[in-house]
């Protein structure tokens, strides 16, 4: 069996599907081996993407919490605002391998769409993005972004109108242009070989932070924190530390507007096992195994399952998962903007907000991933301010 | 042996060919669904494949979708099904296989599903994203309670892959026509005959073909090359029609009729 992650993960998907799984797992581990393949990745991090991205000590936040001192990851000064160009630049030199010429990709904030839509520019390739509609009019602007950059972007009008419903969509165009298309998943979720993938390209985030943190405090950090939505930036911080136990990972789900079925998206703990999107992993479901509707003011956290590896970092107690509300997001999202200067996205600042509740002596160390950054989000914020 | 078995059996020494309608449970209703199970039947249905609606159905095109949406508000789940199962059970023997997702499947407790389903009259189960990689425990729970597992099988599988889904595969294998989702088409892939033949070579288990199968002469193609015809978004289509229209109002009459068309459009 492949692809699992303890009993979690695995492959379960139309068996069309198969066959280019096969095809992009064997793809994967030959660029893998191929320096070639490594170089070029590194070489468009650094010089496309602007990596390494600082690690960047939050005095005046550190003063204002008076607990551990605070270090973000400034994965929000990537190109493209978001961690998400990660996991786009390795993907999209393997479909370039592969010979693939036409790219799909779902999006729920829309920074996945923009990552997507920015690499098959610059690898001059066709991209088709699935966006729910409820997704667009919160994230109008990387609509227009991806536009701006080339991209289609279809709207799914199906289901809850969000995330879900376009890897849906995406999942039914792969499957009916299956010879053709590379589907560029955005997240550490889907059947494998994309947990495993995306984790690989997103796990540069955990290795800069072990050499920068070393670099600034002589030691490891106490406490990493990152959101939680399929899991991708949370596994890019934590991958590198999982063998140092003395580590406390701590990933954010998103609570919404309270602990009610389908008021929320935290799945470890409103949600069982269960099978979405090829991946068995925790979901929200009802008791018939439907899955349910969610909620967040954060496009990029409001989806019903997880990444599987999460699932079991989850059941091994190995990383500590928790969920913060819409409100207490929104107080960190003005509360970093102001004493910091940085305006973070709303899917970082479930991190921060739960990173200001940690009761921790100022000789600790924490570092927050700070995924990516809130241009996207100021109409969406300036809506719900107007509506208090 | 099951009633897909003997069914299939039946046919072979006749030299006649299986049709086979699905239907998605509860649209429009649980009650029209038992009325078309048995009208279906009447017009010639050698199988039916019932189908459990779920929230995320992503091999189905849009007509399906549709119906999974009227389904799911009609408040229709598992259970519900197995009920039908049951109503239908007291007035047919006609063959009946429980298709639907994964997840509601696994949610109901895999050796609980196997139970409850041969208790409720089911022959077999199918879940479309059930890969055979993923699928020991299922087929355990489901051959231990003498339940048939049926099986995708695309054209873009390797042929490594047929032979071991044709090895997992009981009662019947399901070939998908072509690549996409479920729903209509005017033509049938050019190059199914090759599929169906390399297919054939690996299995003496029957072979049913669904996926866009929507006209009689697609019907006939079919048979031509297999052993069975299964008709899905079409049947689903005219559903929807009859529900939608507010003139006609014999959705059951419509159906059947619609159905003796595709297995015969001479009328004879």
């Amino acid at each position: 069996m492949k692809g699992h992650y303890g009993n979690y993960g695995g492959q379960f998907v139309p068996e069309t599907l198969m066959h280019p799984l096969e095809e992009l797992e064997a793809a994967y581990t030959a660029a893998q081996r191929d320096p070639s393949f490594q170089l070029e990745f590194d070489q468009l991090l650094r010089h496309y993407s602007g990596r390494p991205t600082a690690l960047y000590f939050a005095e005046r936040l550190t003063k204002a919490w008076r607990g551990a001192k605070i270090y973000l990851k400034r994965e929000d000064l990537n190109h493209t605002g978001a961690h998400k160009i990660n996991n786009c630049l390795g993907q999209g030199l393997l479909a370039r391998r592969m010979g693939k010429r036409r790219i799909i990709a779902e999006t729920g904030a829309g920074q996945h769409g923009v990552a997507t839509a920015t690499v098959c520019a610059l690898l001059g390739m066709e991209c088709v993005i699935y966006m729910g509609e409820e997704d667009i009019r919160r994230q109008e602007l990387n609509v227009f972004r991806m536009k701006l950059l080339g991209a289609r972007v279809i709207p799914v009008s199906a289901g809850s109108k969000t995330l879900k419903d376009a890897i849906n969509e995406s999942m039914r165009d792969w499957v009916t242009n299956v010879r053709t298309t590379y589907y560029m998943l955005g997240s550490v979720l889907g059947p494998h070989p994309y947990p495993l993938m995306v984790r690989d390209f997103q796990s540069v985030i955990g290795r800069e932070v072990r050499a920068q943190i070393l670099e600034k405090e002589g030691r490891l950090p106490d406490v990493l924190v990152a959101c939680v939505g399929g899991g991708s930036n949370a596994i890019g911080l934590f991958y590198d530390f999982v063998e140092d136990n003395q580590i406390q990972m701590i990933g954010v789900e998103a609570g919404g507007r309270g602990p009610k079925l389908g008021e929320h998206a935290a799945r470890f703990s409103g949600g069982r096992p269960g099978v979405l999107h090829g991946t068995f992993s925790y979901i929200l479901q009802d008791a018939d195994g439907q899955v349910v509707p969610t909620h967040s003011v954060s496009a990029g956290l409001d989806y019903p399952a997880v990444g599987p590896e999460h699932a079991e970092l989850h059941d091994k107690g190995r990383v500590i998962y928790t969920s913060v509300t819409d409100g207490e997001a929104l107080d960190a999202f003005h509360e970093l903007s102001r004493l910091e200067g940085i305006i973070p996205a709303l899917e970082s600042s479930h991190a921060v907000a739960q990173t200001k509740k940690l009761i921790l002596p100022s000789t600790r160390v924490v570092v927050i991933n700070l995924s990516g950054r809130g241009d996207k989000d100021v109409t969406e914020v300036m809506r719900l301010m107007s509506e208090k | 042996m099951t009633r897909i078995e003997k069914r299939f059996g039946q046919l072979k020494a006749d030299h006649g060919k299986a049709f086979i309608p699905y239907l998605t449970a509860g649209d429009p209703s649980l009650e029209m669904t038992l009325e078309l199970v048995l009208a279906l039947e009447k017009a010639g249905a050698d199988l039916i494949e019932v189908g459990v609606p779920f929230s995320d159905p992503i091999a189905d095109g849009p007509v399906i979708q549709r119906a999974t949406d009227r389904a799911l508000r009609n408040g229709v789940t598992l259970q519900k099904v197995l009920k039908l199962g049951e109503n239908v059970r007291k007035k047919s023997e006609i063959p009946l296989v429980l298709f639907s997702y994964f997840n509601p499947l696994l949610n109901h407790g895999l050796d609980r599903l196997a139970k409850d389903s041969t208790a409720a009259g089911f022959d077999g189960v199918l879940a479309s994203d059930l890969t055979i990689e993923e699928s020991e425990p299922f087929v355990r729970s489901m051959q231990r309670a003498g339940l048939n597992t049926i099986f995708l099988v695309a054209p873009t599988s390797s042929e490594e892959r047929m032979k071991k889904i044709a090895e997992t595969s009981t009662g019947f294998l399901y070939a998908i026509s072509r690549t996409g989702v479920t729903g209509e088409r005017q033509e049938l892939a050019a190059d199914l005959k090759e599929f169906l033949r390399t297919l054939r070579s690996f299995t003496t288990t029957p072979i049913a073909v669904g996926f866009g199968i929507s006209r009689p002469e697609h019907v006939q193609a079919v048979w031509r090359e297999a052993d069975a015809a299964i008709v899905g978004s079409a049947i689903v289509r005219e559903i929807e029609k009859v529900i939608g229209d507010p003139v006609v109002v014999d959705l059951v009459g419509t159906v059947s009729a619609f159905a003796r068309w595709l297995k015969d459009p001479s009328g004879k």
